[in-house]
């Protein structure tokens, strides 16, 4: 039999809240248990967060102006630091401009063309990442070393790739390989090609497609690689630090003379130059996250 | 009026041919600038030629045979659709036409000359995508202009051809906005107008309303068709729907398992189809044992009227609108049926009925003419075929019967439903 009054109790008066308010909803009972937790796991975070990131770098701060100004302004200045930092960002420029030409091309070649290896060589991009800086230094030390025979015949007509700018820049490349490739393989798998081939039945060619349609449909892609590798670069110590021989004021780079000033007992030069490398990769972060956002921007929309 | 595809629609502006919107002169394939594929291919007025030749083209992927030496001609100045079940090697086909893709065998004629082998920047080939390809970082008068501009078309001649297009498509306005603040259906016509402004020989469109909903598709068919009417470039275009190819095409290539099944003008293919195939794609159809068609009193059974006796697995093939419905016998040669079910639809109402426990019939008779009959769901019928095709499976022979003039009827007697 069904009751006859089948809602017992009358309804309680249903509150109608605006969704934009949701939040604030009155906690009862168990609501409040999962808000505190809600609250410690957020604190958690926090503390965590800063206890591994805020505080070294306050502290980094903190210590490259103990003293004030002038020291700071003074270690900034010695000729060897500004060589070292027109060495790092010489390196930087070089590496970044052949990796993201090169990233370019490899990515539109794994993306689009089928060919046998692709899927290996598609896996080994991501070496760089996998293998140790300093493993890779090595690599080229055995390949291009004075020793190897490449290495030799070079050194015999005088081009020494080793203890050498052509070595570090070897290095810093080799590190810095996967970012564009790694960056734009999706995107360009995700336009797919009706683009290009749109461009093509209006009677483009190849290379005005690439310069029209394909390159700017991927800059943002391209943007934020170039930024990861410039980051990558500046901050590359172990692979250059094998290669070069770190030679004071030639082969020197910010890191490596950074390395130096902590060995050395010569702090005040490392926390300069440690503060200016910070405060670049804090700026590269948030022009970074800029990008990231013109991106997902452009991400969505699919016309 | 057969006027060919590259009369000037200034000329017919006289015509009294239907006019898409009041606007300044449009030319298609006169401009101040030289036509920038040339003058080849360009017929006389009036003189029936053929733009787009394909001769025995196959492709396969892998094993699977795509298309499968396909052949088939297209008039200039004609809206041609390529009709078929996905996987039937239709967008191959558009596809390798375009130069897009290549096949493995056969040739491709555009206006007269082998385009085979010419890349597809040399085509000259207008292409609209299912998903536009609009370029996104372009405004829509960029987008339009893209194909001139790589031709070093003048700056102000561009903006001049663009803007005219934009007239065409209806969408003056738009100029300076990105693909992404239009709608699905205003892309389309944007993209159609990039494809139209270097001049293409032919249009190639590619499930072109593919990816829009139900109602904007229908306005854009429609619009579409005007279009062609006014600008009268050759167009082939791809579709899996039957309804759009016969609102839109003057010919339909129908096409399944990568072979051409038939061509002809869309009511053709209706009321003669050639095959099984094209007899169910193309619309609903009943398919019943001729053998069970009950003689009537007038004109005697299948076997008195056809020119040979049918086999004794012949079916016929009838039309939901083909079929009258009795509740008694008139005469005419019958299937008994009972009513499962009635299913108004609007304007039609539709009715189920069964010949056999095997043997579904459907059945489409006009709403008013339903109620008047006033079947209930268990009544006996009687169904009497109008037309039907006999497809006689052994010899392969699919023959229309128009079953009133087979029977000594002239007209119909109205009886029925």
């Amino acid at each position: 039999m069904l009751p006859e009054s089948a809602p017992a109790a009358p309804p309680e008066k249903m509150e109608i809240v605006p969704l934009s308010r949701a939040g604030e909803l009155p906690a009862k009972g168990r609501e409040t248990a999962s808000t505190w937790g809600r609250r410690l796991l957020i604190a958690a975070v926090l503390v965590w967060f800063a206890a591994l990131i805020l505080v070294p770098g306050a502290a980094l701060v903190r210590q490259a102006f103990a003293n004030g100004w002038e020291p700071l302004a003074a270690a900034l200045a010695e000729p060897e630091v500004k060589r070292a930092f027109v060495m790092s960002v010489g390196l930087a420029l070089i590496a970044t401009v052949v990796n993201t030409v090169f990233g370019i091309v490899m990515a539109l070649v794994l993306v689009r063309q089928r060919f046998f290896g692709r899927t290996l060589i598609d896996g080994i991009v991501d070496l760089p990442f996998a293998v140790s800086p300093i493993v890779a230094g090595l690599m080229l030390i055995v390949l291009y070393g004075p020793e190897s025979p490449i290495g030799g015949w070079l050194e015999a007509r005088g081009f020494q790739v080793i203890y050498a700018l052509p070595g570090m820049v070897l290095a810093t490349m080799f590190v810095t390989v996967p970012f564009v490739v790694r960056e734009l393989s999706p995107i360009l798998r995700e336009l797919g090609e009706e683009y290009e081939q749109a461009a093509y039945t209006l009677g483009a060619g190849r290379w005005r497609t690439f310069r029209s349609v394909t390159l700017p449909s991927i800059r943002w892609g391209v943007a934020y690689g170039v930024t990861l590798t410039v980051a990558r670069c500046l901050g590359e110590f172990g692979a250059v630090l094998v290669v070069s021989g770190n030679v004071v004021g030639r082969t020197q780079t910010a890191t490596l003379y950074i390395a130096d000033g902590i060995d050395s007992f010569h702090p005040e030069g490392a926390y300069a130059a440690s503060l200016v490398l910070a405060a670049a990769s804090f700026l590269l972060l948030v022009g970074m996250d800029l990008l990231r956002h013109r991106l997902e921007g452009a991400r969505e929309v699919e016309p | 009026m057969s006027a060919g595809p590259y009369v000037d629609v200034d000329e017919q502006s006289g015509t009294g041919r239907a006019s898409l919107a009041t606007r300044p002169s449009l030319s298609y394939h006169r401009g101040a600038w030289p036509a920038p594929w040339g003058e080849a291919g360009r017929p006389g007025n009036g003189e029936k030629t053929v733009a787009i030749e394909v001769r025995g083209l196959s492709k396969k992927y892998g094993s699977f045979q795509a298309v499968d030496d396909v052949s088939f001609s297209v008039q200039s100045g004609q809206l041609v659709a390529l009709l078929g079940p996905s996987g039937s090697g239709k967008s191959t086909i558009l596809r390798t036409i375009a130069g897009l893709e290549t096949a493995d065998s056969g040739s491709v004629m555009l206006t007269g000359e082998d385009a085979t082998d010419l890349p597809v920047q040399r085509r000259g080939v207008g292409f609209v995508f299912q998903h536009y390809a609009l370029f996104r970082h372009m405004t829509v008068r960029e987008n339009i202009g893209f194909g001139l501009k790589i031709r070093g078309v003048p700056r102000a001649e561009v903006r001049r051809r663009a803007d005219e297009l934009l007239d065409l498509i209806q969408l003056g306005g738009y100029a300076n906005r990105y693909p992404s603040q239009l709608s699905g259906g205003q892309r389309q016509r944007i993209a159609l107008a990039r494809a139209l402004a270097p001049r293409p020989k032919v249009l190639l469109l590619d499930e072109p309303f593919g990816a829009l909903d139900a109602k904007v598709r229908d306005e854009l068919r429609t619009w579409l068709r005007r279009l062609h009417d006014e600008v009268h470039v050759t167009s082939l275009f791809v579709t899996h729907d039957q309804r759009e190819a016969f609102e839109v095409s003057d010919q339909i290539v129908v096409l399944a398992d990568g072979k051409v099944q038939q061509i002809g003008p869309p009511q053709t293919l209706y009321e003669q189809p050639a095959n099984p195939f094209v007899a169910g794609f193309l619309g609903a159809i009943n398919v019943l044992p001729l053998g069970s068609l009950k003689a009537g009193s007038v004109g005697g059974g299948p076997s008195d009227w056809l020119d040979r006796p049918p086999a004794e697995h012949a079916e016929a093939y009838v039309r939901p609108h083909d079929l009258d419905v009795h509740a008694t016998r008139d005469g005419k040669p019958y299937w008994p049926a009972i009513v499962e079910r009635i299913t108004p639809l609007g304007g039609v109402v539709r009715l189920d009925l069964r010949i056999a426990p095997d043997r579904p019939l459907h059945i489409e008779a006009p709403r008013n003419r339903a109620l008047r009959l006033g079947f209930e769901v268990g009544d006996e019928v009687y169904v009497t075929p109008r037309h039907l095709n006999v497809y006689d499976r052994v010899r392969g022979s699919f023959d229309p019967v128009d079953v009133h003039r087979a029977i000594g009827l002239t007209l119909e007697n109205g009886a029925g439903i």
